[in-house]
């Protein structure tokens, strides 16, 4: 027993106490993230590449987004080596799940960033939102309406007008519209799926309840592993985890049929 | 036949051709359908009479072509004929030919005539119509001449019946068949005349008043302007002859009246004859007369409205909106007018949602119209009301002030509202705010206003515009884009507020409300909640359906969400409509469990429970617009939010406690409120908000007290609690904000009901605060100022003194002259409560007061009647030489004897008392005698309310001093049902009714009656009574009673 605790102490050195999490939940994440590497090679072990880290995001957090998910893996990455190591996964999901608001938006402004040079400009924000809008065939130039949206964005959060986010401007119209905190597209959870993901990890601490319950579809062997591989929840419980209430994926557009999609005149 | 054939169808004039031809319109299409369905039907029905051969065939020119002919004819080339033949052995049926496809056709039996209708197929119409044109009258050829269709009497049946029974066997077989069809024919043609009748009769006939009056009225919708249902309309004549026509006498004779020129928006000019019979398009007629055409071109319609319908489809939208409207309208009022507090019953006549865009333009027009005709039934409505109603003036006033004011409230209100309370406006300020029952006249009538369509639009306009076009069509992340732009608009502004509705945002923002996303919701909510300060965006909200989808936030997990969710409903709740949504969709009761937070001061605040306080805030605020429905009071009450909100109560946020207390003093209106108020402790905290620096804060607690200080335990608890320190203190304080001192003045009014108040105001000099604010205030605040110096002067005679000191009585009596009637009721009141002291009576007296107060008497409201004849009361009891003042009143005699007609209690009984001390005076007495007074005093003797039974007594025992009034109060029958009065459980009563009998007992006759009521015994018991008067009063009348018997007994005895 003591052993089994040391083991786990020189693994990974920090405790729950520097994260948001209470103990078992703190315990179960380390454990799911047992789970997630016990197929892993040598050279990977202990470790989650990117395939494995975006199906986490996918399955659990429904997040779909290409771009976004590399940019939370970056975020989570805090030593850039492209894999995610028990620490980063536990205090990345700290900030992921349970941040204050400064850390989520330094970890939203790091997922923006794409080039990380301490800016978000016009082309990273036309990467971020070119597939916001839907298409009008009617339109001349369809990127016109991404390029309004961005001057939108501009103008509400560019506080010192140099085209460009600085972290400063976007923290500071953050802190005055909560709403603008993912402005360029989803890269947090849902508030739903967090809490019941947490309710999930609160009450399964054990690594052997995990075994019980998780079945991987197929061993990962180094051949497949670049294949998505998704996870397959079995017990009705975590069913619930996958399947949360319909969220609308494309935007709230396509969530509801009554409303009406009607090109409006242009004016000038 | 015949007869409908001349009466009813209508020729065309014979000249042009030398034979009449059937006109082509509906009477005469009908006449030959139902010929041709006669005939067709005939043979079939009555086969004996189909094969009579008619005395004279029936020959007309045809178009069918022999070839047409088979079977049971021979045809050749250009001839036909039947093989059925007569008993002459010619054919029944007979075609020949006249020239190229022109064919002569004879036929003798209605059997053939069926046939060949038969086989003329398509042309069946034309056909019939040619034989009906050429044989105008059949039944003559049929039957023979003798039965020609003539005017007035018709023997020819009967002489047929006289032939067919004198004659013998032979023939008389082939005369009952033609009688038969003769009969048939006339049966028939009964038919054709009743249908023709029953056309006929809906036909109107036009006079020219009626066309003057359209086109007048047409008039009023014309113009080039997009809200008009026809470009113009005009006279082709000015000219306008004595009889009212415009048309030239020629045209008179046709039944012309005039010439009308109309160019709908959609059609060109069209020139219009009003003829007696109809109207319909001419072919143009002129002024110069030499190129008008007559001639009519088109059907006749009963009316300019329907022909125009049917020119323009364009003017038929615009009218029909426009009617529909109005219609809609009119009901709505008479249902708000007539229905207090039942919101169910009265929605169903509110304006229908969907009503005609078109038709909202129109209604401008017509609103300022409705509007006054409304406040003229709003003050009808409200007379009968009790006089608590008082703080509405600022309703109305808001009301006004109310589309003016909101367009200017920017969305800094939060920060205005706590630097001038004035400016502020919480939900209770915008409408009634005291009472529900005048919940009907809140916003119905919002005038709609749009942009006109083609002037200049803002540049917000068309930003916004776009900014929708995200909203529709992005993802999440450009919807939270979107929706953050367009909060950085100026939402306050009403051409924000209606841009996001002309474009259609409301639409989406209520959508949006409906997905998964919270962020969506949020910032949708977050414009809603700001729009929708404007009126006509919360109707919009509420037709749209988002009431329910808000409803159904409320039990969201999300606090932001369910605070904005609670706020926007705040906003929109301010109707009828919208509020019963809310209940109806379960909101009242998840709007109470967002009350529902951790008791104040229990714990150290964490972030977690601030935001519970801040959902409870919201919540509180909800329930106060809501709380203006007497349904959702109950509601509440039921949801279990009386607790929760005496809870809240002990808060000590401003922000909180407003909602709450306005939500209370909203309630309050409800007994069961009241009492909770009272049992729950809230007295106290009231009363420690009194002391408050929120002035608002300190208006509804003022308000919440008065409306609970009906009751006297509360007006205890107010002064045990010392909540009459603070009250008096706002006289001072708050003589700028005249709402805080209406509030003020009200609480004070109903606590001075109870003597141990008036003491402490007494302490608090209250009065002479009072009677500074009898000068310069608002109508409102001066009820309740009055009100409450009423109750003082009536409870303790220093007052009346300290009045008369501090110099209120002149601005009293000044205030006689009023209209606002709760006014009137306060000031008579409190004059007549002066009245009392003799000094104050000489001021009264020299200004005239007396004089006023009588004035009064002609008031419709029976309060004020009633009140100002009480005040009159002591007025002639401490008036130096009352009888002489009394009579110097031109026709004030008169007037208070015809009050005795009325039919209201309080009044009657005011009026007696008023006439008991007119009667003191010999001569006054001797007036009211001969304007009928005794008879009148009679009729009401049969009244079982006691306070009546004791003021008439009154009358009647001082009006017996006069010439044989006596005799007549007997002779109208007013001793037997003043016995019973002795039986009333009111000493009073009785002392008044034993002096009126005394007095009455004098006569004879009246002993009598008395004895037969079973007077003595209780007469009897009277007289063992502790009050003196009555003692005395019984004894005399007893008295009376037994002297008349012993005179009897000796006069018997002799």
């Amino acid at each position: 027993m003591r052993k089994d605790k040391e083991r786990k102490q020189n693994q990974s050195e920090y405790c729950w106490q520097d994260t948001h999490f209470c103990k078992e939940e703190f315990d179960s994440l380390n454990n799911m993230f047992q789970l997630l590497t016990k197929n892993n090679m040598h050279a990977r072990a202990h470790k989650l590449d990117r395939t494995q880290f975006r199906d986490v995001l996918h399955s659990i957090f429904h997040m779909t987004d290409d771009i976004i998910m590399d940019r939370v893996l970056r975020a989570f990455d805090k030593d850039s080596d492209s894999y995610v190591n028990q620490s980063e996964w536990v205090f990345g999901m700290s900030v992921f799940l349970k941040g204050t608001l400064e850390e989520r938006m330094e970890f939203c402004f790091q997922v923006y960033d794409l080039n990380t040079d301490g800016f978000i400009s016009r082309e990273e924000m036309f990467h971020l939102l070119k597939n916001c809008l839907i298409k009008q065939p009617s339109e001349e130039d369809p990127e016109e309406g991404t390029k309004e949206l961005i001057e939108l964005t501009l103008k509400k959060m560019d506080l010192d007008h140099d085209s460009r986010l600085s972290f400063m401007d976007f923290s500071t119209s953050v802190k005055e519209e909560p709403l603008l905190l993912e402005t360029f597209g989803p890269c947090l959870p849902p508030p739903a799926s967090i809490a019941s993901f947490l309710e999930y990890c609160a009450k399964a601490p054990d690594y052997q309840d995990y075994e019980s319950q998780f079945v991987m579809s197929s061993p990962m062997s180094p051949s497949s592993s670049q294949s998505s591989v998704p996870l397959v929840w079995t017990h009705s419980r975590v069913a619930r985890l996958v399947q949360p209430s319909k969220v609308p994926v494309a935007g709230p557009s396509h969530s509801n049929q009554t409303r009406k999609r009607q090109p409006l005149e242009q004016h000038k | 036949m015949g007869q409908s054939l001349t009466r009813a169808a209508q020729w065309t004039s014979v000249s042009d051709g030398g034979q009449g031809k059937l006109e082509f319109n509906q009477a005469n299409e009908a006449l030959v359908n139902s010929f041709i369905k006669f005939v067709e039907g005939f043979p079939g029905r009555h086969p004996q009479e189909a094969a009579y051969v008619f005395k004279t065939p029936l020959e007309w020119q045809t178009t069918v072509t022999p070839s047409a002919f088979s079977g049971d004819y021979e045809t050749s080339d250009d001839a036909v004929k039947s093989k059925a033949r007569d008993k002459n052995d010619q054919p029944l049926l007979k075609v020949d030919k006249l020239g190229e496809l022109n064919y002569k056709i004879q036929v003798s039996s209605l059997e053939q005539l069926s046939n060949f209708l038969k086989i003329a197929g398509e042309k069946k119409v034309v056909e019939a119509r040619t034989i009906l044109e050429v044989n105008k009258d059949p039944v003559a050829k049929m039957l023979g001449d003798g039965f020609a269709t003539v005017e007035g009497d018709d023997n020819s049946t009967l002489r047929l019946l006289d032939q067919t029974n004198k004659d013998d066997s032979e023939s008389a077989a082939d005369m009952q068949t033609k009688l038969r069809l003769l009969l048939l024919a006339q049966q028939f043609d009964m038919q054709l005349m009743n249908q023709y009748l029953k056309d006929k009769s809906q036909e109107v006939r036009l006079t020219p008043q009626q066309i003057n009056n359209e086109v007048r009225l047409l008039q009023s919708f014309a113009g080039d302007d997009e809200t008009c249902a026809l470009e113009s309309i005009k006279f082709v004549s000015d000219y306008e002859f004595d009889n009212g026509c415009r048309a030239p006498p020629w045209r008179q004779v046709h039944g012309d009246i005039c010439y009308v020129k109309i160019k709908p928006l959609d059609a060109n000019e069209v020139s219009v004859t009003a003829n007696t019979a109809g109207v319909y398009k001419n072919k143009g007629v002129e002024k110069e007369k030499e190129n008008s055409d007559y001639e009519k071109d088109g059907e006749t319609f009963k009316d300019l409205v329907s022909l125009l319908s049917a020119v323009s489809p364009k003017f038929r939208d615009r009218i029909t909106s426009k009617e529909f409207a109005l219609h809609e309208e009119k009901k709505a009022e008479q249902m708000v007018t007539y229905i207090e507090d039942a919101d169910d019953e009265a929605d169903y006549g509110e304006r229908p949602t969907e009503r005609g865009e078109k038709g909202k333009d129109e209604k401008e027009e017509k609103s300022s119209k409705q509007q006054s005709n409304k406040k003229s039934k709003k003050k009808s409505a409200e007379k009968p009301k009790k006089l608590q109603a008082t703080l509405n003036w600022k309703n109305e006033k808001e009301n006004e002030n109310e589309q003016s004011g909101e367009k200017k409230d920017k969305p800094e209100k939060k920060i205005s509202r706590q630097q001038s309370v004035k400016k502020s406006k919480t939900p209770a300020f915008e409408e009634d705010y005291s009472e529900s029952s005048t919940e009907s006249e809140e916003e119905e009538e919002t005038s709609d206003r749009r942009q006109e369509q083609n002037s200049d639009l803002p540049s917000e306009y068309w930003q916004i515009q776009k900014l929708v076009k995200y909203l529709k069509g992005g993802n999440q992340t450009a919807t939270v884009i979107a929706l953050c732009a367009m909060m950085d608009f100026n939402l306050g502004q009403e051409t924000c507020q209606l841009a996001i509705r002309d474009v259609g945002g409301l639409e989406v923002l209520i959508n949006l409300l409906e997905t998964d996303e919270i962020k969506c919701k949020i910032g949708s909510l977050k414009i809603l909640k700001e729009i929708s300060k404007n009126t006509q965006i919360r109707r919009a909200i509420a037709d749209l359906g988002g009431l329910q989808t808000m409803v159904a936030i409320l039990k969201a997990s999300n606090k932001d969400l369910k605070c904005l969710a609670a706020e926007t409903i705040a906003n929109v709740a301010k109707f009828r409509r919208a509020r019963r949504t809310v209940r109806q969709h379960g909101g009242i009761r998840k709007l109470v469990a967002l009350l529902d937070c951790a008791p104040f001061g229990s714990l150290p605040m964490t972030d977690d429970s601030e935001k519970d306080v801040t959902v409870a805030k919201c919540g509180a605020l909800a329930l106060w617009s809501c709380s203006k429905s007497t349904k959702n009071k109950q509601a509440i009450r039921k949801a279990g939010g009386i607790p929760l909100l005496a809870r809240l109560l002990k808060s000590d946020h401003e922000n909180m406690l407003i909602p709450v207390v306005g939500t209370l003093q909203e309630c309050a209106s409800e007994k069961s409120y009241r009492l909770a108020i009272r049992t729950e402790g809230m007295i106290e905290d009231l009363v420690k908000n009194l002391s408050g620096e929120n002035e608002e804060l300190q208006m509804h607690c003022a308000s919440a007290i008065f409306k609970c200080a009906e009751e006297k335990a509360t007006r205890d608890l107010v002064r045990q609690y010392g909540g009459l320190d603070p009250l008096a203190a706002l006289l001072t304080k708050g003589s700028e904000n005249k709402e805080l001192l209406a509030a003020a003045t009200g609480a004070i009014w109903k606590c001075a009901m109870s003597a141990e108040n008036v003491t402490r105001f007494q302490d608090l000099k209250t009065i002479e605060a009072l009677v500074t604010l009898l000068n310069d205030q608002p109508e409102e605040v001066l009820v309740n100022v009055v009100g409450a110096l009423g109750e003082c002067a009536a409870q303790e005679p220093d007052n009346r003194m300290a009045i008369r000191k501090a110099g209120g009585i002149p601005p009293l009596v000044n205030l006689l002259t009023g209209t606002n009637q709760a006014l009137l009721v306060n000031v008579t009141k409190a004059v007549g409560a002066c009245a009392i002291e003799p000094d104050n009576m000489g001021i009264i007296d020299r200004l005239d007061g007396v004089r006023l107060l009588w004035s009064l008497l002609k008031n419709h409201n029976p309060e004020v009647q009633s009140s100002a004849a009480w005040a009159i009361c002591p007025c002639i009891e401490n008036a130096k030489d009352a009888g002489e003042m009394v009579r110097s009143f031109v026709g004030g005699l008169e007037l208070i004897v015809s009050l005795l007609k009325s039919e209201d209690k309080e009044v009657l009984a005011s009026v007696c008392a008023a006439i008991a001390n007119i009667a003191k005076d010999e001569e006054n007495l001797a007036v009211i005698t001969d304007h009928g007074v005794v008879p009148m005093l009679a009729k009401l003797a049969s009244t079982t309310d006691d306070k009546l039974r004791r003021h008439l007594a009154d009358a009647i025992a001082r009006c017996c001093m006069w010439g044989n009034n006596r005799v007549a109060f007997g002779q109208n029958g007013a001793v037997a049902p003043l016995v019973k009065y002795l039986k009333s459980p009111d000493s009073n009563v009785h002392r008044a009714t034993a002096k009126a009998l005394y007095q009455l007992s004098r006569d004879p006759n009246n002993c009598i009656t008395m004895h037969e009521s079973g007077v003595v015994k209780l007469l009897v018991d009277m007289v063992g009574a502790d009050d003196p008067a009555l003692q005395e009063a019984a004894a005399g009348c007893i008295g009376n009673i037994r002297r008349l018997a012993l005179a009897n007994e000796k006069a018997r005895s002799k």
